[in-house]
């Protein structure tokens, strides 16, 4: 019997694990395309980025010279962290197998590990672009990993657990309490996302300005296949966050892995979550100004300090 | 712990007043601010009104309507007016830098709720937590006015600081009598006047809403 | 008696003693070099091994305590084993081990006679570590701290021809004593004038003293031994004494020295002192979190790589207060779980720390060896031509770094866990400190990866700043050996906490009573208190993510063509570019400078747009240095102008001070 169950989880899993990666590139076109359609463009339509992949894909990968082993791994194991990152979140089901490999801490962990990689690989070759996206990428992450640590800490005192599956249970299953402190958590989860995925005001993913970018500062070296993972990777960052912005702010719906028949809606019901949230990212993006680089701790210490005091409002309202 | 569903949402209520203050205190826009001010008042007409129903004091749904009105309409609409005709557009210039600002924030947010926590013990009704929030805002708008440059920020902190008072009324000693509250709003809207005309007086003076050339009034 | 019926003590003196004797062969040797390199370093490494593995089999067991017919009259000398001074053993032999291999490769080109001083100097260091350790009496213990810093004093200055490091030496040597001072004094608060035979740890035990004189005794032991790790304000010594040592002295003193005072701070409080107050907790807190925030903002602007390593350490020690004060807040309120949680998360720290720092500094001495060079602004691209140094410091970097599934990670995530369960404090300032100082934990661990960045980043990618590093040559034999086992401890520290934990809960047990019985229910998950509330699988999490990417290798490797081609980096259309033009460690620094400000005096010097060489140069240097050593010297030098004013070098002055003395005696007698 447990067996059963145990084997009914694997699938559940795999089947998010194949999800997640083939979905991710299409929530990335979803907002490309709505971005467009609130600047007036036409856009280039929800499938894009996966003809930008196949054709990725297709090319011959140029290495700069003195590229070292670290360049030619860190797209794997970027792609490899974000994949598993996206695959424990349960955004379908709980209880995945998976998901016990990682808490929320362990999943910033992951999401640190990737970070480490791509910055390392961006000052292997050597140019100042390189190392001036990996600084600016450091530095926007040194404010928002404390920042989402503070967002999931809130979360896991409510639950009284780091397990995402037991926050998920207790936020989705239980009695409907509104919490204050998640009020001010979910604010600053938005900035971290925002900061993270590298989206206007902190970084805009659409430009190769000098002075501006800094994601793309860090894989301007990277062609072909590696940089299709990269970019590939980048989707699944934004779905991976999206999923825990769901696990912890909108996890109706979600259902316990092994339960076919609630299978079809959990799906419907994620798809049309990421439909409005990616719209809503989109929105966000368009009233926003990207700010200066030097704005930006500061838009990033609000955060965190946002993030502190829902964590002090949870433990001063006692709820 | 259970506690009813409408006190949750007076408390959920009171912790975006707070977050508001606090987004208040890390704006660098004046209309930005301004328009918080107005969210400020929506929220409080709000909890006003959630009190109102869940108490059943009549008054309080005029307080909430003159709230309404008050607040966040026609405050508002003036500061834009005030903005509009003396042409200010530019960033609200802080004295100390916004994080810090926000740190000093926390800690004034734990001092509160310890100083409120026993009156809070002695307050039957309504959750504790929600004086030690008004006591935090209260504080946080003064933090605000000193920590602020432009006379036209300082007006709308002390606006706010009249909010978070506002607050600590209805929700922890559910609401004073509606006269007292009616004086109190007449009081709020005549000081606006004056303000602004005070402002216009300032820039005559000094060509600017810089509150720092006021030192030159000292005598040397 | 047979080599089975021998207690742990006994084998924990004999290496003592070994380690004595391996000093003074090597004054012997002093003819043969070569021998010194060969042979007695590695003796010295396995006499650590077996150090080691005598401490993993005292832990368990009960306290093994010894007299011995020497010392003082009325105190002869007490030894004591037991779970916290093994734990510490541990930390000691499995450190030690690698770097004593590492030593042995290192030093190969040193003359003779520096080299038998040193081999003494290093091994009576080692030997002093370890009776430190197991010392249970305050004579003992203040002549084996004392050694301990004096020997190491004289390894510091190893390289005594430089002013510079006779002036760090000096630096480290002045505050090791005054913070000798505050511990011996500590130690006679304690003993609470009980006389001399009261000096022994047991009869401290025994003592109760008021609360006023327990928090003075506790001061004083916070401020001796606060002055070893490095705690804030008396971390001054360190960023210099660390880049003045040579590597494996530096690795041997951050790596385990400083856990001696945290091995200190435990035992006086937890073990000697009786009772606790809740206020000690929250300013070790307190000074934890600002000697770690302070430690890690301080690394992020340095250009000299020993140096960032040493502020590094500044910061690993402010967490392991942190977490000290977090047990002792918990232990204070009774909740004896969670303070065994966060006790096991500084005991867990403190050997990651141990392993990762060695590793990162004895790499750095490779690195010295091989290029001449400690200033990261003139390195760069190392990885090509130090393929084993460049592997192993990955590892390193990215375990100080706290990323799983590497070690420093798995005592994060403990620390963690324990401020999270936190809530239900009866003192409420103190439990709404909690998630403020939690937020402060993250924000330094977040930090040290930025500054792990930018020390791998600087010194091994890239493109060479200087033509010379050409013949950068790897490590040796000896010295890969080191870097491999202390490489090794990162990861097995990392993938296997259940069992780690298992070890540490023998320490819990004996300091605070309780143990975490609940972790080691699993071997593959590590629970702390509940399953259900979290767990963390290294194991388990490494297989999933190897998995992962394994798959997608295969898939890529499977569906696509592997064409490779290798060109010139893109030059973004501006083809005069050098290796210079790379982010410097100043230039990756500077965005914590620019933040941080108001935290460093920064002096700059920017060049003109005219200037025909233009010059760069920004210092950012430490505040207190200037706020509060300054003028405690200054301060120190006009009192000691003023008792110069007895001094005339007259004679019949002098006997006429000890006239006047002896009359004010008889009037008062």
């Amino acid at each position: 019997m447990k067996n059963t169950g145990l084997i009914l989880a694997i699938v559940f899993q795999l089947t998010q694990l194949l999800l997640v990666v083939l979905a991710a590139p299409l929530l990335t076109g979803w907002v490309n395309q709505c971005k467009a359609w609130l600047q007036n463009r036409s856009g280039a339509g929800v499938l894009q980025p996966y003809r930008a992949l196949n054709k990725l894909f297709h090319k011959d990968a140029v290495i700069a010279d003195n590229a070292s082993w670290l360049f030619r791994i860190t797209p794997y194991i970027v792609f490899g962290c974000m994949w598993l990152a996206a695959a424990i979140i349960p955004i379908i089901a709980v209880d995945l197998p998976f998901s016990r490999a990682a808490d929320v801490i362990a999943l910033v962990g992951v999401f640190a590990l990737a970070r480490m990689f791509i910055a390392l690989a961006a000052m292997d070759v050597g140019t100042s672009f390189g190392s001036m996206g990996a600084r600016r990428e450091m530095l926007v992450s040194f404010l928002a990993e404390p920042a989402l640590l503070m967002v999931l800490f809130t979360a896991s005192l409510i639950s009284q657990s780091t397990q995402l599956t037991h926050i998920v249970e207790t936020f989705a299953h239980h009695q409907f309490i509104l919490y204050p402190s998640l009020a001010f958590a979910n604010i600053a989860f938005v900035m971290v996302l925002l900061a993270e995925n590298a989206r206007i005001p902190v970084d805009n993913p659409s430009t190769h300005l000098e002075l501006t970018m800094i994601h793309e500062a860090m894989i301007l070296e990277y062609s072909a296949r590696h940089l299709a993972l990269i970019e590939w990777a980048s989707s699944l960052k934004l779905f991976a966050y999206i999923g825990i912005g769901i696990a912890l702010f909108l996890p109706q719906g979600i259902i316990e892995a092994g339960n076919w028949a609630g299978l079809p809606v959990a799906i419907a019901l994620l798809f049309g979550k990421l439909v409005l949230l990616g719209a809503g990212l989109a929105l966000l993006e368009a009233m926003t100004a990207k700010v200066r680089i030097f704005r930006v701790p500061e838009f990033l210490g609000t955060a965190f300090l946002l993030a502190v005091l829902g964590l002090l409002i949870h433990f001063l309202l006692g709820t | 712990m259970q506690i009813p569903l409408i006190l949750q949402f007076v408390n959920l209520l009171a912790s975006i007043l707070l977050l508001v203050v606090f987004a208040m205190l890390a704006q660098r826009r004046i209309l930005s601010l301004i328009n918080l001010f107005a969210w400020q008042g929506g929220i409080l007409a709000l909890s006003t009104f959630v009190v109102a129903y869940s108490t059943r004091q009549h008054h309080l749904y005029y307080s909430a309507g003159l709230t309404l009105v008050l607040k966040v309409l026609l405050l508002p609409w003036l500061l834009h007016r005030l903005i509009r005709k003396l042409q200010i557009r530019q960033e609200v210039e802080t004295l100390i830098n916004i994080p810090t600002t926000m740190l000093v924030g926390i800690g004034l947010v734990i001092f509160s709720f310890n100083l409120a926590a026993p009156i809070a013990e002695l307050a039957q009704g309504i959750t504790r937590g929600l004086i030690g929030i008004a006591l935090a805002s209260v504080l946080l708008s003064l933090l605000m006015m000193m920590t602020r440059r432009k006379a036209i920020t300082q007006v709308v902190a002390f606006l706010s600081l009249e909010n978070s008072l506002f607050f600590a009324a209805t929700s922890a000693t559910q609401g004073m009598p509606l006269v007292v509250e009616f004086g109190i709003a007449l009081d709020v809207l005549v000081a606006t006047f004056i303000f602004g005309i005070f402002f216009f007086q300032i820039r005559e003076t000094f060509d600017s809403l810089d509150i720092s050339h006021m030192e030159k009034l000292k005598d040397d | 008696m047979n080599l089975m019926s021998a207690l742990p003590l006994d084998v924990v003196s004999g290496v003592i003693l070994f380690w004595l004797a391996l000093g003074l062969l090597g004054l012997a040797l002093q003819r043969s070099p070569e021998l010194i390199c060969r042979f007695l370093f590695p003796a010295g490494a396995a006499i650590s091994l077996l150090l080691a593995a005598t401490g993993l089999w005292a832990l368990g067991d009960g306290a093994d305590i010894a007299v011995l017919p020497l010392g003082l009259p009325d105190l002869p000398l007490h030894l004591r084993l037991d779970a916290l001074s093994a734990y510490f053993l541990i930390l000691l032999g499995g450190a030690s081990f690698g770097i004593s291999l590492y030593a042995a490769g290192y030093f190969k080109t040193m003359q003779g006679q520096s080299l038998a001083l040193l081999c003494l100097e290093y091994h009576l260091f080692l030997a002093s570590m370890a009776l430190v350790l197991i010392a249970d009496d305050a004579y003992l213990f203040m002549v084996a701290w004392e050694t301990m810093a004096l020997s190491s004093y004289f390894l510091v200055v190893t390289d005594h021809a430089i002013p510079d490091i006779r002036r760090a030496g000096f630096l480290y040597l002045l505050i090791a004593h005054v913070g000798a001072m505050a511990i011996l004094l500590n130690f006679g608060v304690m003993q609470a004038g009980h006389g001399i035979s009261a000096y022994t740890f047991d009869a401290m035990r025994g003592v109760h003293l008021s609360a006023l004189w327990s928090s003075i005794a506790f001061l004083l032991a916070l401020f001796g031994f606060g002055a070893k790790a490095g705690m804030l304000p008396m971390h001054v010594w360190l960023p210099e004494a660390h880049p003045a040592a040579p590597s494996p002295v530096s690795a041997l003193m951050s790596g385990v020295m400083l856990k001696m005072a945290i091995y200190g701070i435990l035992r006086v409080t937890f073990d000697l002192l009786g009772t606790q107050l809740w206020w000690w907790g929250v300013l070790l807190l307190g000074l934890g979190l600002l000697t770690a925030l302070f430690g890690v903002m301080f690394a992020a602007v340095q250009g000299d790589m020993k140096r960032l390593l040493a502020y590094s350490s500044i910061e690993n020690i402010g967490l392991m207060l942190t977490g000290i004060g977090l047990t002792m807040i918990f232990h204070v309120y009774g909740k004896n779980t969670l303070a065994a949680l966060s006790l096991t998360a500084t005991l867990y720290h403190s050997i990651n720390h141990a392993f990762f720092k060695s590793l990162l500094f004895i790499g750095t001495g490779s690195i010295l060896h091989a290029t001449g060079v400690r200033n990261m602004g003139q390195l760069g691209g190392l990885i090509r031509y130090m393929p084993w140094v460049s592997v192993l410091m990955l590892v390193g970097v990215l375990a100080i770094s706290g990323l799983p599934p590497l070690n420093g990670f798995v005592s994060e995530w403990l620390l963690l866990q324990a401020f999270l369960l936190s809530p239900g404090l009866p003192n409420s300032y103190v439990n709404m400190l909690v998630p403020v100082a939690a937020g402060g934990v993250a924000l330094a661990a977040a930090l040290s990866a930025y500054v792990m960045v930018k020390f791998y980043g600087v010194i091994f990618l890239g493109q060479r700043r200087d033509t010379e590093l050409h013949d950068a040559h790897d490590a040796g034999l000896w010295e890969r050996a080191g870097m491999v086992w202390l490489a090794l401890g990162c990861v097995v520290l990392g993938l296997m906490p259940v069992f780690v934990v298992g070890q540490i809960d023998a320490v819990s047990l004996s300091l605070l009573g309780v143990r975490l019985g609940n972790a080691t229910a699993d071997w593959m998950f590590l629970a702390p208190v509940d399953t259900h509330r979290a767990s963390y699988g290294p194991l388990y999490f490494l297989l999933a993510v190897s998995g992962v990417m394994l798959l997608t290798v295969l898939l890529v490797r499977r569906l696509y063509h592997g064409r490779t081609r290798r060109g010139p980096a893109w030059d973004c259309g501006f083809p005069a570019q050098t290796a210079r033009m790379q982010d410097t460690a100043e230039g990756f620094g500077q965005p914590i400078r620019r933040i941080f400000e108001p935290f460093f005096k920064i002096e700059n010097e920017v060049p003109t747009p005219f200037d025909s060489s233009p010059h760069y140069q920004g210092v950012s240097e430490d505040k207190l240095w200037y706020l509060l050593y300054l003028p405690l010297k200054s301060i120190t030098e006009k009192l000691s102008g003023w008792a110069g004013l007895l001094q005339h070098g007259r004679i019949h002055l002098y006997l006429s001070y000890t006239f006047v003395t002896l009359i004010v005696l008889l009037i008062f007698v």
